[in-house]
Protein backbone atom coordinates (compact mmCIF):
# COMPACT_ATOMS: atom_id res chain seq x y z
CA UNK A 1 0.00 0.00 0.00
CA UNK A 2 2.22 2.59 0.82
CA UNK A 3 4.82 1.20 -1.78
CA UNK A 4 1.88 2.19 -3.99
CA UNK A 5 0.93 5.15 -2.85
CA UNK A 6 5.06 6.78 -2.40
CA UNK A 7 5.51 5.30 -5.94
CA UNK A 8 1.92 7.43 -7.36
CA UNK A 9 3.84 10.73 -5.49
CA UNK A 10 7.48 10.00 -7.14
CA UNK A 11 5.30 9.59 -10.62
CA UNK A 12 3.56 12.69 -9.50
CA UNK A 13 6.51 14.97 -8.92
CA UNK A 14 8.48 13.85 -12.01
CA UNK A 15 5.28 15.09 -14.43
CA UNK A 16 5.22 18.25 -11.99
CA UNK A 17 9.07 19.21 -12.29
CA UNK A 18 8.64 17.90 -16.31
CA UNK A 19 5.58 20.53 -16.48
CA UNK A 20 7.74 23.05 -15.48
CA UNK A 21 10.18 22.46 -17.46
CA UNK A 22 7.87 22.38 -20.66
CA UNK A 23 6.48 26.06 -19.49
CA UNK A 24 9.67 27.49 -18.63
CA UNK A 25 11.20 25.81 -22.19
CA UNK A 26 8.04 27.09 -24.03
CA UNK A 27 8.67 30.87 -22.36
CA UNK A 28 12.17 31.25 -23.29
CA UNK A 29 12.83 29.55 -26.14
CA UNK A 30 11.86 31.97 -28.43
CA UNK A 31 13.63 34.55 -26.53
CA UNK A 32 16.82 32.61 -26.76
CA UNK A 33 16.85 32.15 -30.11
CA UNK A 34 16.55 35.63 -30.69
CA UNK A 35 19.20 36.37 -28.53
CA UNK A 36 21.24 33.43 -30.37
CA UNK A 37 20.67 35.07 -33.76
CA UNK A 38 22.01 38.28 -32.72
CA UNK A 39 25.36 36.78 -31.51
CA UNK A 40 26.15 34.30 -34.50
CA UNK A 41 28.43 35.56 -36.88
CA UNK A 42 26.62 36.41 -40.13
CA UNK A 43 28.98 33.08 -42.18
CA UNK A 44 27.62 30.79 -39.59
CA UNK A 45 23.81 31.70 -39.58
CA UNK A 46 23.24 29.24 -42.76
CA UNK A 47 25.61 26.25 -41.75
CA UNK A 48 24.45 26.22 -38.55
CA UNK A 49 20.88 26.61 -38.93
CA UNK A 50 19.06 24.43 -35.83
CA UNK A 51 22.06 24.33 -34.19
CA UNK A 52 21.56 25.15 -30.27
CA UNK A 53 24.54 27.02 -29.18
CA UNK A 54 26.54 28.67 -32.80
CA UNK A 55 30.15 27.46 -32.78
CA UNK A 56 31.31 31.20 -32.17
CA UNK A 57 30.05 34.33 -30.78
CA UNK A 58 30.49 38.11 -31.97
CA UNK A 59 29.06 41.34 -31.11
CA UNK A 60 29.53 42.97 -34.55
CA UNK A 61 25.62 42.65 -35.14
CA UNK A 62 25.05 45.28 -32.19
CA UNK A 63 27.91 47.20 -33.27
CA UNK A 64 26.81 47.51 -36.67
CA UNK A 65 23.17 48.20 -35.40
CA UNK A 66 24.01 50.71 -32.78
CA UNK A 67 26.63 52.72 -34.73
CA UNK A 68 25.71 52.69 -38.50
CA UNK A 69 21.72 52.36 -38.50
CA UNK A 70 19.48 54.69 -37.02
CA UNK A 71 18.46 52.62 -34.85
CA UNK A 72 19.75 54.92 -32.22
CA UNK A 73 17.67 57.44 -33.27
CA UNK A 74 14.34 55.27 -33.15
CA UNK A 75 15.24 54.22 -29.09
CA UNK A 76 15.74 57.99 -28.26
CA UNK A 77 12.50 58.84 -29.85
CA UNK A 78 10.49 55.28 -28.26
CA UNK A 79 11.98 56.78 -24.69
CA UNK A 80 10.93 60.19 -25.14
CA UNK A 81 7.46 59.09 -26.23
CA UNK A 82 7.06 56.37 -23.40
CA UNK A 83 8.92 58.10 -20.72
CA UNK A 84 6.37 61.38 -21.40
CA UNK A 85 2.81 59.08 -21.50
CA UNK A 86 4.18 56.80 -18.52
CA UNK A 87 4.43 60.56 -16.81
CA UNK A 88 1.38 62.18 -17.81
CA UNK A 89 -0.70 59.08 -17.73
CA UNK A 90 0.13 58.35 -13.82
CA UNK A 91 -0.22 62.33 -13.09
CA UNK A 92 -3.62 62.58 -14.32
CA UNK A 93 -4.79 59.19 -13.54
CA UNK A 94 -3.63 59.40 -9.99
CA UNK A 95 -5.93 63.19 -10.03
CA UNK A 96 -9.17 60.53 -11.41
CA UNK A 97 -8.37 57.25 -9.22
CA UNK A 98 -8.06 59.54 -6.38
CA UNK A 99 -11.44 61.24 -7.33
CA UNK A 100 -13.34 58.09 -7.47
CA UNK A 101 -11.61 56.69 -4.45
CA UNK A 102 -12.17 59.32 -2.25
CA UNK A 103 -15.60 61.40 -3.61
CA UNK A 104 -19.00 59.69 -4.05
CA UNK A 105 -20.45 62.23 -7.24
CA UNK A 106 -23.54 63.00 -9.71
CA UNK A 107 -22.63 61.20 -12.74
CA UNK A 108 -19.08 59.16 -11.17
CA UNK A 109 -20.83 56.10 -12.17
CA UNK A 110 -21.25 57.27 -15.88
CA UNK A 111 -18.07 58.31 -16.21
CA UNK A 112 -16.52 55.11 -15.09
CA UNK A 113 -19.07 52.92 -17.32
CA UNK A 114 -17.59 55.66 -20.50
CA UNK A 115 -13.99 54.14 -19.52
CA UNK A 116 -14.92 50.97 -19.48
CA UNK A 117 -16.22 51.12 -22.66
CA UNK A 118 -13.91 52.92 -23.62
CA UNK A 119 -11.20 49.80 -23.25
CA UNK A 120 -13.86 47.49 -25.63
CA UNK A 121 -14.42 48.65 -28.46
CA UNK A 122 -11.49 48.17 -31.09
CA UNK A 123 -9.60 51.13 -31.00
CA UNK A 124 -8.81 50.55 -34.49
CA UNK A 125 -12.29 51.89 -35.11
CA UNK A 126 -10.62 55.85 -34.72
CA UNK A 127 -7.27 55.14 -36.47
CA UNK A 128 -8.81 57.15 -39.62
CA UNK A 129 -10.42 60.18 -37.47
CA UNK A 130 -7.31 60.33 -35.23
CA UNK A 131 -5.72 60.68 -38.92
CA UNK A 132 -7.72 63.57 -39.93
CA UNK A 133 -7.65 65.01 -36.57
CA UNK A 134 -3.46 64.99 -36.42
CA UNK A 135 -3.06 65.68 -39.87
CA UNK A 136 -5.62 69.34 -39.58
CA UNK A 137 -4.11 70.09 -36.44
CA UNK A 138 -0.27 69.93 -38.37
CA UNK A 139 1.15 67.43 -36.15
CA UNK A 140 1.74 64.05 -38.41
CA UNK A 141 5.29 63.35 -37.50
CA UNK A 142 5.93 64.37 -34.67
CA UNK A 143 5.81 63.00 -31.09
CA UNK A 144 3.59 65.00 -29.14
CA UNK A 145 0.54 63.68 -31.30
CA UNK A 146 1.56 59.90 -29.87
CA UNK A 147 2.17 61.43 -26.36
CA UNK A 148 -1.49 62.79 -26.46
CA UNK A 149 -3.19 59.84 -28.09
CA UNK A 150 -1.41 57.15 -25.85
CA UNK A 151 -1.25 59.18 -22.83
CA UNK A 152 -5.90 58.92 -24.01
CA UNK A 153 -5.84 55.29 -24.50
CA UNK A 154 -4.11 54.61 -21.66
CA UNK A 155 -5.88 56.84 -18.75
CA UNK A 156 -8.54 54.32 -18.27
CA UNK A 157 -6.51 51.47 -17.36
CA UNK A 158 -4.34 53.27 -15.44
CA UNK A 159 -7.26 54.97 -13.41
CA UNK A 160 -8.39 51.99 -12.40
CA UNK A 161 -5.34 50.67 -11.08
CA UNK A 162 -4.64 53.99 -9.08
CA UNK A 163 -7.95 53.60 -7.40
CA UNK A 164 -7.10 50.19 -6.03
CA UNK A 165 -4.18 51.57 -4.97
CA UNK A 166 -5.83 54.73 -3.19
CA UNK A 167 -8.32 52.09 -1.89
CA UNK A 168 -5.97 50.12 0.10
CA UNK A 169 -5.06 53.57 1.84
CA UNK A 170 -7.38 53.86 4.98
CA UNK A 171 -9.44 57.55 4.82
CA UNK A 172 -8.80 58.03 8.75
CA UNK A 173 -4.97 59.07 7.36
CA UNK A 174 -6.04 62.21 5.70
CA UNK A 175 -9.32 62.60 7.66
CA UNK A 176 -6.63 63.28 10.40
CA UNK A 177 -4.30 65.62 9.00
CA UNK A 178 -7.12 67.26 7.67
CA UNK A 179 -8.82 67.39 11.09
CA UNK A 180 -5.24 68.86 12.38
CA UNK A 181 -6.02 72.01 9.87
CA UNK A 182 -4.60 70.30 6.10
CA UNK A 183 -6.63 71.50 3.70
CA UNK A 184 -7.67 68.19 1.49
CA UNK A 185 -5.03 69.25 -1.13
CA UNK A 186 -2.43 69.57 1.81
CA UNK A 187 -3.64 66.12 3.38
CA UNK A 188 -3.04 64.65 -0.30
CA UNK A 189 0.11 65.93 -0.72
CA UNK A 190 1.77 65.03 2.45
CA UNK A 191 -0.03 62.09 3.85
CA UNK A 192 -1.21 60.16 0.49
CA UNK A 193 1.67 60.89 -1.70
CA UNK A 194 4.40 59.05 0.46
CA UNK A 195 1.89 56.41 0.78
CA UNK A 196 1.30 55.59 -3.00
CA UNK A 197 4.77 55.87 -4.09
CA UNK A 198 4.97 52.26 -5.00
CA UNK A 199 1.29 52.50 -6.77
CA UNK A 200 2.69 55.54 -9.22
CA UNK A 201 5.92 53.54 -10.19
CA UNK A 202 3.52 50.14 -10.80
CA UNK A 203 1.42 52.64 -12.81
CA UNK A 204 4.48 54.50 -14.39
CA UNK A 205 6.05 50.93 -15.28
CA UNK A 206 2.38 49.24 -17.12
CA UNK A 207 2.00 52.43 -19.06
CA UNK A 208 5.90 52.69 -20.29
CA UNK A 209 5.50 49.21 -21.53
CA UNK A 210 2.21 49.38 -23.14
CA UNK A 211 3.17 52.84 -24.61
CA UNK A 212 6.72 51.20 -25.86
CA UNK A 213 4.94 48.45 -27.82
CA UNK A 214 2.56 50.48 -29.41
CA UNK A 215 2.23 50.08 -33.56
CA UNK A 216 -0.12 50.67 -35.40
CA UNK A 217 -1.19 54.19 -34.47
CA UNK A 218 2.50 55.03 -34.90
CA UNK A 219 2.69 53.42 -38.34
CA UNK A 220 -0.31 55.14 -39.05
CA UNK A 221 0.58 59.09 -37.86
CA UNK A 222 4.69 58.73 -38.10
CA UNK A 223 6.40 58.37 -41.51
CA UNK A 224 9.23 60.85 -41.32
CA UNK A 225 12.31 58.48 -40.45
CA UNK A 226 13.90 61.13 -38.17
CA UNK A 227 10.63 60.75 -36.27
CA UNK A 228 10.23 57.43 -35.84
CA UNK A 229 9.98 54.92 -32.63
CA UNK A 230 11.32 52.14 -32.48
CA UNK A 231 8.51 49.78 -33.21
CA UNK A 232 7.82 51.71 -36.61
CA UNK A 233 11.72 51.95 -37.33
CA UNK A 234 12.06 47.95 -37.01
CA UNK A 235 9.51 47.13 -39.13
CA UNK A 236 10.78 49.54 -41.49
CA UNK A 237 14.25 47.92 -41.33
CA UNK A 238 12.52 44.76 -41.61
CA UNK A 239 11.09 45.11 -44.77
CA UNK A 240 14.09 46.98 -46.33
CA UNK A 241 16.78 44.86 -45.35
CA UNK A 242 15.13 41.63 -44.81
CA UNK A 243 18.13 39.22 -44.98
CA UNK A 244 20.43 40.81 -42.43
CA UNK A 245 19.03 38.16 -40.35
CA UNK A 246 22.00 39.17 -37.56
CA UNK A 247 21.31 42.59 -37.84
CA UNK A 248 17.53 42.72 -37.41
CA UNK A 249 17.63 40.06 -34.24
CA UNK A 250 20.37 42.29 -32.23
CA UNK A 251 17.94 45.50 -32.89
CA UNK A 252 15.26 43.54 -31.28
CA UNK A 253 17.22 42.28 -28.21
CA UNK A 254 18.08 46.56 -28.21
CA UNK A 255 14.05 46.85 -27.77
CA UNK A 256 13.59 44.19 -25.22
CA UNK A 257 15.84 45.40 -22.88
CA UNK A 258 13.73 48.30 -21.27
CA UNK A 259 10.65 46.60 -21.17
CA UNK A 260 12.95 43.86 -19.10
CA UNK A 261 13.84 46.23 -17.11
CA UNK A 262 10.84 47.94 -16.38
CA UNK A 263 9.14 44.14 -15.73
CA UNK A 264 11.69 43.44 -13.29
CA UNK A 265 10.40 46.63 -11.53
CA UNK A 266 6.37 46.09 -11.85
CA UNK A 267 6.39 42.19 -11.47
CA UNK A 268 5.65 42.70 -7.87
CA UNK A 269 2.42 44.30 -9.10
CA UNK A 270 1.46 42.09 -11.81
CA UNK A 271 -1.78 40.56 -10.04
CA UNK A 272 -2.92 43.63 -8.78
CA UNK A 273 -2.32 45.60 -12.28
CA UNK A 274 -3.87 43.05 -14.38
CA UNK A 275 -6.78 41.74 -11.92
CA UNK A 276 -8.07 45.36 -11.21
CA UNK A 277 -8.08 46.65 -14.90
CA UNK A 278 -8.93 43.08 -16.19
CA UNK A 279 -9.42 44.22 -19.42
CA UNK A 280 -6.02 44.64 -20.67
CA UNK A 281 -2.83 43.07 -21.04
CA UNK B 1 -28.61 64.08 4.04
CA UNK B 2 -26.35 66.44 6.11
CA UNK B 3 -26.27 69.13 3.39
CA UNK B 4 -30.32 69.35 3.51
CA UNK B 5 -29.77 69.34 7.45
CA UNK B 6 -27.60 72.14 8.08
CA UNK B 7 -29.14 74.26 5.13
CA UNK B 8 -31.84 73.81 7.35
CA UNK B 9 -30.01 75.52 10.47
CA UNK B 10 -30.03 79.52 9.73
CA UNK B 11 -26.55 81.10 10.46
CA UNK B 12 -24.00 80.52 7.94
CA UNK B 13 -26.44 78.28 5.91
CA UNK B 14 -25.22 79.56 2.50
CA UNK B 15 -21.70 79.58 3.27
CA UNK B 16 -22.11 75.80 4.72
CA UNK B 17 -24.30 75.04 1.71
CA UNK B 18 -21.47 76.81 -0.68
CA UNK B 19 -18.99 74.63 0.92
CA UNK B 20 -20.15 71.39 0.89
CA UNK B 21 -21.27 72.16 -2.74
CA UNK B 22 -17.94 73.35 -3.37
CA UNK B 23 -16.45 69.80 -1.65
CA UNK B 24 -19.30 67.07 -3.35
CA UNK B 25 -19.73 68.75 -6.53
CA UNK B 26 -16.96 70.66 -8.14
CA UNK B 27 -13.81 68.94 -6.28
CA UNK B 28 -13.97 65.76 -7.65
CA UNK B 29 -14.04 67.69 -10.94
CA UNK B 30 -10.98 69.19 -10.34
CA UNK B 31 -9.30 65.85 -10.07
CA UNK B 32 -10.97 64.36 -12.94
CA UNK B 33 -11.39 67.02 -15.49
CA UNK B 34 -8.11 66.41 -17.18
CA UNK B 35 -8.85 62.51 -17.80
CA UNK B 36 -12.25 63.54 -19.03
CA UNK B 37 -11.26 66.09 -21.14
CA UNK B 38 -8.65 64.02 -22.93
CA UNK B 39 -10.99 60.71 -23.13
CA UNK B 40 -13.02 62.81 -24.63
CA UNK B 41 -11.15 64.75 -27.10
CA UNK B 42 -9.12 61.89 -27.98
CA UNK B 43 -11.61 58.99 -27.92
CA UNK B 44 -14.98 59.74 -27.85
CA UNK B 45 -15.04 62.54 -30.23
CA UNK B 46 -13.36 60.16 -32.96
CA UNK B 47 -15.47 57.58 -32.36
CA UNK B 48 -18.46 59.63 -33.05
CA UNK B 49 -16.53 60.89 -36.38
CA UNK B 50 -15.55 57.60 -37.36
CA UNK B 51 -19.39 56.09 -37.23
CA UNK B 52 -19.84 59.41 -39.60
CA UNK B 53 -17.06 58.31 -42.20
CA UNK B 54 -19.10 55.03 -42.62
CA UNK B 55 -21.70 57.10 -44.14
CA UNK B 56 -19.10 58.97 -46.36
CA UNK B 57 -16.90 58.22 -49.35
CA UNK B 58 -13.19 59.63 -47.74
CA UNK B 59 -10.12 58.01 -49.75
CA UNK B 60 -6.93 59.86 -49.41
CA UNK B 61 -5.66 58.65 -52.57
CA UNK B 62 -9.47 60.24 -54.23
CA UNK B 63 -9.59 63.82 -53.02
CA UNK B 64 -12.08 64.65 -55.25
CA UNK B 65 -14.69 61.92 -54.85
CA UNK B 66 -15.54 63.09 -50.93
CA UNK B 67 -19.27 63.67 -49.79
CA UNK B 68 -22.55 61.59 -47.95
CA UNK B 69 -22.92 58.61 -49.65
CA UNK B 70 -25.73 57.01 -47.61
CA UNK B 71 -25.70 53.54 -46.84
CA UNK B 72 -23.51 52.60 -50.21
CA UNK B 73 -20.45 51.17 -47.76
CA UNK B 74 -22.63 49.45 -46.08
CA UNK B 75 -24.07 47.38 -49.37
CA UNK B 76 -20.37 46.94 -50.41
CA UNK B 77 -19.69 45.33 -47.25
CA UNK B 78 -22.45 43.55 -48.01
CA UNK B 79 -21.36 41.90 -50.98
CA UNK B 80 -17.40 42.16 -50.10
CA UNK B 81 -16.28 38.35 -50.28
CA UNK B 82 -13.16 39.59 -48.12
CA UNK B 83 -15.46 40.74 -45.09
CA UNK B 84 -16.76 37.38 -45.13
CA UNK B 85 -13.72 35.52 -44.82
CA UNK B 86 -12.20 37.91 -42.10
CA UNK B 87 -15.56 37.57 -40.24
CA UNK B 88 -14.95 33.48 -40.29
CA UNK B 89 -11.10 34.20 -39.38
CA UNK B 90 -11.36 36.44 -36.92
CA UNK B 91 -14.06 33.48 -35.16
CA UNK B 92 -11.21 31.24 -35.55
CA UNK B 93 -8.25 33.32 -34.33
CA UNK B 94 -10.20 34.42 -31.44
CA UNK B 95 -11.49 30.54 -30.40
CA UNK B 96 -8.43 28.90 -30.84
CA UNK B 97 -6.42 31.62 -29.17
CA UNK B 98 -8.22 31.50 -26.45
CA UNK B 99 -9.30 27.94 -25.91
CA UNK B 100 -5.06 27.29 -25.36
CA UNK B 101 -4.29 30.60 -23.75
CA UNK B 102 -6.89 29.17 -21.12
CA UNK B 103 -5.68 25.86 -21.01
CA UNK B 104 -1.84 26.69 -20.62
CA UNK B 105 -2.46 29.55 -18.52
CA UNK B 106 -4.68 27.51 -15.92
CA UNK B 107 -1.93 24.62 -15.41
CA UNK B 108 0.42 27.45 -14.77
CA UNK B 109 -1.43 28.76 -12.08
CA UNK B 110 -1.95 25.55 -10.50
CA UNK B 111 1.91 24.71 -10.86
CA UNK B 112 2.40 28.19 -9.26
CA UNK B 113 -0.29 27.62 -6.60
CA UNK B 114 2.09 24.57 -5.01
CA UNK B 115 5.34 24.86 -3.55
CA UNK B 116 8.93 23.84 -5.11
CA UNK B 117 12.89 25.31 -5.27
CA UNK B 118 13.24 28.40 -7.25
CA UNK B 119 9.61 29.09 -7.38
CA UNK B 120 10.14 33.07 -7.49
CA UNK B 121 12.38 33.08 -10.22
CA UNK B 122 10.39 30.51 -12.97
CA UNK B 123 7.59 32.70 -11.91
CA UNK B 124 9.42 35.88 -13.22
CA UNK B 125 10.92 33.64 -15.91
CA UNK B 126 7.60 32.71 -17.19
CA UNK B 127 5.73 35.96 -16.50
CA UNK B 128 8.42 37.24 -18.98
CA UNK B 129 6.50 36.53 -22.50
CA UNK B 130 4.12 39.04 -21.27
CA UNK B 131 6.79 41.90 -20.94
CA UNK B 132 7.80 41.60 -24.56
CA UNK B 133 6.62 44.50 -26.85
CA UNK B 134 4.10 42.65 -29.27
CA UNK B 135 5.99 43.91 -31.98
CA UNK B 136 8.67 41.83 -31.03
CA UNK B 137 6.76 38.87 -30.38
CA UNK B 138 5.29 38.74 -34.14
CA UNK B 139 8.67 39.07 -35.43
CA UNK B 140 10.37 36.68 -33.09
CA UNK B 141 7.89 33.76 -33.89
CA UNK B 142 8.00 34.73 -38.01
CA UNK B 143 11.14 34.08 -37.54
CA UNK B 144 11.08 31.07 -35.68
CA UNK B 145 8.41 29.70 -38.20
CA UNK B 146 11.22 30.62 -41.42
CA UNK B 147 12.83 27.58 -42.62
CA UNK B 148 16.20 29.61 -43.07
CA UNK B 149 16.70 30.87 -39.50
CA UNK B 150 14.28 29.15 -37.29
CA UNK B 151 14.20 25.84 -36.27
CA UNK B 152 10.10 25.50 -36.08
CA UNK B 153 9.74 24.02 -39.97
CA UNK B 154 12.93 21.60 -39.50
CA UNK B 155 11.63 19.97 -36.42
CA UNK B 156 7.51 19.96 -37.28
CA UNK B 157 9.31 18.24 -40.54
CA UNK B 158 10.95 15.56 -38.25
CA UNK B 159 7.84 14.74 -36.44
CA UNK B 160 6.38 14.10 -39.44
CA UNK B 161 3.54 17.12 -39.00
CA UNK B 162 5.10 19.30 -42.08
CA UNK B 163 5.67 16.88 -45.62
CA UNK B 164 9.13 19.51 -45.55
CA UNK B 165 10.83 22.36 -43.54
CA UNK B 166 8.98 25.21 -45.44
CA UNK B 167 7.15 28.31 -43.83
CA UNK B 168 3.75 27.97 -42.75
CA UNK B 169 3.30 31.30 -42.65
CA UNK B 170 3.05 31.29 -46.28
CA UNK B 171 0.81 28.12 -46.54
CA UNK B 172 -2.96 29.45 -46.69
CA UNK B 173 -4.14 26.09 -45.28
CA UNK B 174 -1.85 27.08 -42.27
CA UNK B 175 -0.89 30.46 -42.17
CA UNK B 176 -3.27 31.53 -39.17
CA UNK B 177 -1.49 29.06 -36.60
CA UNK B 178 1.46 31.46 -36.82
CA UNK B 179 -0.17 34.22 -35.16
CA UNK B 180 -2.11 31.99 -33.33
CA UNK B 181 1.38 30.26 -31.60
CA UNK B 182 2.91 34.29 -31.14
CA UNK B 183 -1.04 34.78 -29.35
CA UNK B 184 -0.70 31.58 -27.42
CA UNK B 185 3.36 32.46 -26.27
CA UNK B 186 2.11 36.19 -24.82
CA UNK B 187 -0.96 35.67 -23.59
CA UNK B 188 -0.65 32.48 -21.16
CA UNK B 189 1.04 34.73 -18.48
CA UNK B 190 -2.12 36.98 -18.68
CA UNK B 191 -4.24 33.81 -17.62
CA UNK B 192 -1.92 32.49 -15.29
CA UNK B 193 -1.79 35.82 -13.21
CA UNK B 194 -5.83 36.00 -12.99
CA UNK B 195 -6.32 32.82 -12.34
CA UNK B 196 -3.80 32.18 -9.58
CA UNK B 197 -4.99 35.75 -7.92
CA UNK B 198 -8.23 33.12 -7.82
CA UNK B 199 -6.88 30.36 -6.59
CA UNK B 200 -4.92 31.54 -3.91
CA UNK B 201 -8.32 32.95 -2.56
CA UNK B 202 -9.47 29.84 -2.08
CA UNK B 203 -9.69 28.68 1.64
CA UNK B 204 -7.28 26.45 2.21
CA UNK B 205 -9.69 23.93 4.86
CA UNK B 206 -11.68 23.33 2.18
CA UNK B 207 -8.88 20.99 0.67
CA UNK B 208 -8.06 19.56 3.86
CA UNK B 209 -11.32 18.85 4.67
CA UNK B 210 -11.72 17.34 1.47
CA UNK B 211 -8.31 15.10 2.28
CA UNK B 212 -10.11 13.91 5.35
CA UNK B 213 -12.71 12.82 3.80
CA UNK B 214 -10.81 10.58 1.96
CA UNK B 215 -11.43 12.80 -1.55
CA UNK B 216 -8.68 12.18 -4.53
CA UNK B 217 -6.71 14.93 -5.97
CA UNK B 218 -8.88 14.83 -9.14
CA UNK B 219 -11.65 15.12 -6.83
CA UNK B 220 -10.63 17.86 -4.61
CA UNK B 221 -9.58 19.72 -8.40
CA UNK B 222 -13.31 19.26 -10.04
CA UNK B 223 -15.11 19.13 -6.66
CA UNK B 224 -13.82 22.85 -5.26
CA UNK B 225 -11.42 23.94 -7.17
CA UNK B 226 -13.18 24.45 -10.61
CA UNK B 227 -16.16 25.51 -9.12
CA UNK B 228 -14.35 28.24 -7.30
CA UNK B 229 -12.71 29.03 -10.58
CA UNK B 230 -15.78 29.17 -12.58
CA UNK B 231 -16.97 32.77 -12.15
CA UNK B 232 -13.40 34.40 -12.61
CA UNK B 233 -12.97 32.24 -15.79
CA UNK B 234 -16.15 33.23 -16.97
CA UNK B 235 -15.21 36.96 -16.68
CA UNK B 236 -11.64 36.71 -17.87
CA UNK B 237 -12.76 34.31 -20.82
CA UNK B 238 -15.28 36.71 -21.69
CA UNK B 239 -13.38 39.92 -21.94
CA UNK B 240 -10.47 38.32 -23.65
CA UNK B 241 -12.63 37.14 -26.60
CA UNK B 242 -13.46 41.01 -26.53
CA UNK B 243 -9.92 41.88 -26.27
CA UNK B 244 -8.17 38.81 -28.99
CA UNK B 245 -11.04 39.75 -31.65
CA UNK B 246 -9.70 43.43 -31.58
CA UNK B 247 -5.51 42.38 -31.55
CA UNK B 248 -4.48 43.23 -34.81
CA UNK B 249 -0.52 44.25 -34.14
CA UNK B 250 0.14 39.94 -34.44
CA UNK B 251 -1.23 39.66 -37.47
CA UNK B 252 -0.26 42.58 -39.05
CA UNK B 253 3.30 41.93 -38.49
CA UNK B 254 3.61 38.46 -39.13
CA UNK B 255 1.41 38.01 -42.37
CA UNK B 256 -0.44 41.18 -43.59
CA UNK B 257 -3.36 39.43 -43.66
CA UNK B 258 -2.20 37.03 -46.66
CA UNK B 259 -1.94 34.75 -48.12
CA UNK B 260 -4.30 35.41 -50.02
CA UNK B 261 -6.41 36.52 -46.93
CA UNK B 262 -6.11 33.70 -45.29
CA UNK B 263 -5.31 35.45 -42.24
CA UNK B 264 -6.69 38.44 -42.46
CA UNK B 265 -9.38 38.68 -39.22
CA UNK B 266 -11.81 41.95 -39.00
CA UNK B 267 -9.02 44.27 -37.31
CA UNK B 268 -6.76 43.24 -39.89
CA UNK B 269 -8.54 44.23 -42.20
CA UNK B 270 -9.73 47.54 -40.77
CA UNK B 271 -6.38 48.78 -40.49
CA UNK B 272 -5.14 47.52 -43.95
CA UNK B 273 -8.02 49.27 -45.26
CA UNK B 274 -7.19 52.73 -43.46
CA UNK B 275 -3.39 52.29 -43.63
CA UNK B 276 -2.55 51.11 -47.15
CA UNK B 277 -5.37 52.12 -49.17
CA UNK B 278 -6.12 55.27 -47.32
CA UNK B 279 -9.99 54.43 -48.06
CA UNK B 280 -11.21 55.80 -44.38
CA UNK B 281 -14.77 55.59 -45.00
CA UNK B 282 -15.05 51.87 -45.86
CA UNK B 283 -11.99 51.09 -43.32
CA UNK B 284 -14.66 52.89 -40.47
CA UNK B 285 -17.76 50.88 -42.06
CA UNK B 286 -15.80 47.67 -41.10
CA UNK B 287 -15.37 48.98 -37.88
CA UNK B 288 -18.48 49.83 -37.32
CA UNK B 289 -19.59 46.15 -38.04
CA UNK B 290 -16.88 44.88 -35.69
CA UNK B 291 -18.37 47.01 -33.42
CA UNK B 292 -22.03 46.20 -33.98
CA UNK B 293 -20.44 42.22 -33.48
CA UNK B 294 -19.14 43.12 -30.43
CA UNK B 295 -21.86 44.50 -28.87
CA UNK B 296 -23.67 41.84 -29.59
CA UNK B 297 -21.77 39.25 -27.74
CA UNK B 298 -21.79 41.87 -25.15
CA UNK B 299 -25.56 41.73 -24.61
CA UNK B 300 -25.72 38.21 -24.54
CA UNK B 301 -22.35 37.76 -22.15
CA UNK B 302 -24.97 40.09 -19.79
CA UNK B 303 -27.96 38.27 -20.40
CA UNK B 304 -25.83 35.24 -19.33
CA UNK B 305 -24.50 36.58 -16.64
CA UNK B 306 -27.46 37.27 -15.45
CA UNK B 307 -28.92 33.87 -15.36
CA UNK B 308 -25.88 32.46 -13.62
CA UNK B 309 -25.64 34.64 -10.90
CA UNK B 310 -29.34 34.09 -10.31
CA UNK B 311 -28.19 30.83 -9.59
Amino acid sequence: MTATVSRRNTVLTIGKYAALAFYLGFALFPLYWLLKIAVTPDTLIFSEGTRLVPSAFTFGNFMTVVFQTDFLAYFWNSLIVSFGTAFFTTLIAAGAGYAFSRFSFAGKRLIIAVMLITQMFPLLMIIAPIYKIVAGLGLLNSLTSLIIVYTAFNIPFATFLMQSFFDAIPKDLEEAAMMDGCSRFQALRKVVFPLTLPGLGATLGFVFTAAWSELLFALMLISKNDAMTFPVGLLTFVSKFSVDWGQMMAAGVLALIPSCLFFLFIQRYLVQGLTSGAVKG
Amino acid sequence: MIARAQANAVPGATRARRSLYLQYLVEPFFYLSPAIVLIGAVMMVPLIVGISYSFQSIALLNPFDTGWVGLQNYAELWSDRKFWIALENTFFWTFWSILFQFLLGLGLALLLNTDFFGKKLFQALVFLPWAVPTFLSALTWAWLFNPVIGPLPHWMAALGILSEPYNILGDPQLAMWGPIAANIWFGVPFFAITLLAALQSIPGELYEAAEIDGATAWQSFTKITLPFLAPMIAITVMLRTIWIANFADLIYVMTGGGPANSTQILSTYIFTTAFRKLDFGYASTIAVALLVILLLYAIVLLWLRKKLVRI
